[in-house]
């Protein structure tokens, strides 16, 4: 290898940023883009269905089951959702809601959403689709480990759903698994219930660092000649940035999910201090419940931004598309993306202002927290003004992603609420936070889950989804869920603690009572409408359009390969050559109004190209 | 054109129900109203900015929807824009940490005056313990905790002999008198809050937290437990009730001390070994 180098020394990186095309006219080397500095990787192809389908090593179709997959727990996380709003709207009306089930539903609910849907989804599933195809590479570099990465969070998930069917049933701890009442009965599942939900995690972050290192190794290294990092696509800074954070944040978790099976099963203290329970004293003694606490949110602060980041990618990406016009400030976007990965770790105390840790810690993590509001105002505006003098297609992918702004603004906003201490203090465990949270890390991210699916799905199946009933899911889902989450943060201003089975009749939540029907009946249709994807999904694979080539006229590369749908390798013969960033859109002087990242200079040397 | 309006009706829809809502805070009953004035900041400045991004949005679906002969602007950056932009968020910013801040130096300083109560939380429920003339809480184990020593109080803490028991999950206070509430729990969290006080903190088991307010209105307010604590936690409630310095006294009067609870267990001992001899 050192031999083929030899030759280049005296290039100069000029596939770099600093060449502008406009105006200079037609060079010779104009063109040039570095040699490959390795061999193209070889690839494991199936022939079985078991490894074509099943136990596959294409990235794409690990991609697609982790899709599948974690929109199968997602429906079970809806479902049981439905379940919570029906006591909290209609008490007594199931006869089967007893408190130990509803906090069971509240808990499986919350880790489904959280860690087996979103998480699994961004990453494993758009995160394996995407990289390769937009880096242009033919595959993860490790496709055996990115299997494996797969078959770990189905097994995960598996286990995860035996707790429903174990003595005791699931655990009903909270999603945060607090202990010691987490393992302490007194909690529905405190036996058998945590125990699998703490293998589940550990199987979960398993698996999610075998496809992790793949993400991160095949941005870093399997990227195609001339895909500078500076010209990567935001969804891949996204998912990358997130993919950092989860290497650093899971661990935290994995060991807080194995000492508290060893407190639970070998009578270890880490998490226990002296208890007495119906009259005796237990056998712990020394432990902190907090230090569990800090553990839990220094995994679980950048969870929100493992969720947050790819959707920030993707959004970003989906409205440069749709509204015709260049990403605003890209640079911008990439250092906010960057920026708000590296901040969130030092905000996470912020989830225990009133957890009884040292209460001088307050300053340190209100002001870390405001500072990360900064950046991601920029996104904001950044998006915004993407929008301005564009030529926005009013599609449902674009839909998705207006509905994406607005609720994510509101949820945002509401954090600024919740991140300054001392307007924590009233807020922190009631209704407002539950508003606030699933405004900004449930809705939001599900916005830009959908308007990528609607946006990908033409290239994932060869078909474009129908538009008109996409148009009936985006409005019942955003005008649903907007009116769910919107009033509820007035719940929590009344002071309605969150985590209630029932509020019986306490004087001034009284008037409650007609807000928790109302948000009850939008939940079950918002549930409801989700469906109309489903069937979309199932109606398109029939007899649905077919999209051909780039049918978005997108930029980027993921849309340029040889076939539609690609292939296993993705490229053919010859991997793409990139020669600029991925939102050349409405460049003056270009015939169409999109340059995609292959097209080389020599081809628009006479159009305003200013960054490439 | 109707997306546009949904839109602008959904912002237009959200700042009217803020506005008429039936649904907003309890009237504060202690000195905590500076966090409803810094919640009312947040919500000029924040909604602000929501109202602006929003409708700035609309108008661009409005204005720049798309047309066949048209083509958008092509201008990758901007720099003047952007640093302006992050001046004036980082400006924005800084007005609602600063207030926020204020506050929370008020919340963790708590005045020497105030009034310890120790709250002893378990599953499910709560009691209450206050100093003596001496004005100072015996310390406690949990260890010792028994049928009669309900507090666990050390024994041998000269301090602990003249507390007052408060052994019902109801507590009363006096007006304008701040309290340090000192929390212990036995078992789990859990977390001694009342809406209308707006403060709260977790009681965790092993450590006693503290948090203290100054109740202002008289009259009887429900205690909620705001940290999740196990399949009863919705059912564990209790109750406070803020008197005048009088009603107040008189109430205080009539509690137990924990020197009175052991004569009585003395006497009780007494009578049981008695009817044994005999």
């Amino acid at each position: 290898m050192s031999e083929d180098f030899s030759d280049n020394k005296t290039i100069q990186a000029q596939s770099s940023e600093t060449i502008s095309g406009g105006g200079s006219g037609i060079t010779p080397d104009m063109d040039y883009v570095r040699p490959a500095e390795v061999g193209e990787q070889d690839l494991y192809h199936g022939h079985s269905f078991i490894t074509k389908w099943i136990f596959c090593q294409d990235a794409k179709v690990i991609g697609v089951q982790y899709f599948l997959l974690a929109t199968f727990t997602g429906i079970i996380g809806l479902i049981l959702s439905w379940l919570m709003r029906l006591q909290l709207g209609f008490p007594g009306l199931a006869p089967f809601m007893t408190a130990e089930h509803y906090y069971q539903f509240v808990t499986m609910h919350g880790m489904i959403m959280v860690v087996y849907f979103l998480t699994a989804l961004f990453l494993g599933g758009f995160g394996n689709y995407l990289i390769p195809l937009m880096v242009g590479a033919r595959d993860m570099v490790f496709p055996y480990l990115n299997m494996v990465s797969f078959w770990s969070f189905f097994v995960a998930v598996a286990v995860l759903l035996a707790s429903f069917f174990v003595p005791g049933g699931p655990t009903g701890s909270g999603w945060t698994l607090y202990p010691p009442q987490a393992i302490l009965e007194g909690t529905p599942g405190s036996g058998w219930g945590i125990m699998l939900m703490c293998i589940s995690l550990i199987l979960f972050v398993a698996g999610f660092t075998m496809g992790g290192l793949n993400y991160l190794i095949t941005v870093l290294q399997a990227r195609t000649r001339g895909m500078t990092l500076m010209r990567m696509p935001l969804t891949v800074w996204g998912i990358f940035t997130a993919t950092v954070l989860a290497m650093l944040a899971f661990p935290a978790l994995l060991v807080g999910a194995l000492m508290m099976s060893l407190d639970n099963v070998l009578g270890t203290s880490f998490f226990m201090p002296t208890i007495l329970k119906a009259g005796e004293v237990l056998e712990y003694g020394g432990g902190s419940p907090i230090l569990f606490q800090h553990l839990f949110w220094f995994f679980g602060h950048p969870e929100v931004y493992i969720v947050a980041l790819p959707a920030f990618g993707i959004i970003s990406d989906l409205i440069s598309v749709h509204a015709r016009k260049n990403i605003f400030g890209y640079r911008m976007m990439v250092w906010a993306i960057v920026g708000i990965g590296a901040l969130s770790f030092f905000v996470w105390a912020h989830h225990m202002y009133v957890s009884g840790m040292n209460p001088w810690f307050g300053f340190f993590f209100a002001t870390t927290t405001l500072i990360i509001a900064v950046p991601t105002a920029m996104k904001v505006y950044n998006w915004i003004l993407t929008l301005w003098r564009g030529n926005i297609r009013l599609n449902t992918v674009m839909l998705w992603c207006l509905g994406f702004i607005v609720t994510f603004v509101n949820g945002g906003i509401t954090g600024i609420f919740l991140g300054n201490v001392s307007v924590d203090v009233p807020l922190s465990d009631t209704y407002f936070v539950i508003a606030h949270f699933h405004m900004v890390m449930g809705i939001a991210p599900l916005m830009v889950i959908m308007g990528a699916v609607y946006h990908w799905f033409p290239l994932v199946a060869g078909r474009f989804l129908d538009e008109k009933l996409g148009k009936w899911h985006f409005w019942l889902t955003f005008l649903g869920a907007y009116s769910i989450y919107f009033p509820m943060h007035y719940l929590g201003f009344i002071g309605v603690p969150r985590r209630y089975f029932e509020m019986y009749d306490s004087p001034y939540v009284a008037s409650a009572v007609g807000m928790n029907e109302f948000i009850s009946l939008a939940a079950f249709i918002v549930g409801a409408a989700q469906f109309i994807l489903i069937y979309n999904i199932i109606k398109t694979l029939k007899t649905g359009k077919p999209a051909g080539h780039n049918p978005w006229q997108a930029c980027s590369l993921e849309w340029l390969t040889p076939t539609v749908p690609p292939e296993h390798g993705n490229w053919g013969d010859r991997l793409p050559t990139v020669h600029r960033w991925a939102y050349d859109y409405s460049v003056p002087g270009a015939k169409e109004d999109f340059i995609t990242q292959t097209t080389p200079p020599s081809e628009v040397a006479h159009t305003k190209v200013e960054k490439t | 054109m109707h997306v546009g309006i949904i839109f602008f009706l959904v912002i237009l829809g959200s700042v009217l129900f803020h506005i008429f809502t039936p649904w907003y805070w309890t009237d504060v009953a202690s000195n905590w109203g500076g966090m409803d004035d810094t919640i009312t900041l947040t919500f000029w400045i924040g909604g602000g900015v929501f109202i602006a991004v929003c409708l700035f949005m609309v108008y661009c679906v409005f204005k720049f929807s798309y047309k066949k002969d048209r083509k958008a602007e092509y201008k990758p950056e901007d720099k003047k824009l952007e640093k302006i932009l992050t001046w004036a968020t980082t400006l924005g910013v800084a007005a609602l940490l600063a207030p926020g801040l204020i506050i929370w130096n008020q919340y963790v300083n708590v005045p020497k005056n105030a009034i310890e109560i120790d709250v002893m939380a378990w599953q499910w429920g709560w009691q209450y313990r206050l100093p003596g003339e001496d004005g100072k809480l015996g310390t406690t184990k949990v260890v010792n905790i028994n049928d009669n020593n309900p507090f666990g109080i050390n024994l041998d803490d000269p301090f602990g002999n003249d507390d007052v028991m408060i052994q019902s999950d109801v507590i009363n206070l006096e007006n304008n008198r701040p309290v340090k509430i000192l929390l212990r729990s036995v078992d789990v969290l859990h977390n001694w809050y009342v809406p209308q006080f707006r403060a709260k903190m977790d009681a965790v088991p092993g450590i006693v937290t503290y948090y203290w307010f100054e109740p202002n209105k008289t009259g009887e307010f429900e205690v909620l437990c705001a940290e999740y604590c196990g399949v009863g936690h919705y059912a564990m409630r209790g109750g406070v009730e803020v008197q005048d310095k009088q009603d107040y006294d008189n109430w205080l009067q009539q509690q137990e001390t924990f020197s009175d609870l052991i004569a009585k267990q003395k006497i009780l001992e007494n009578e049981k070994t008695k009817l044994a001899k005999k």
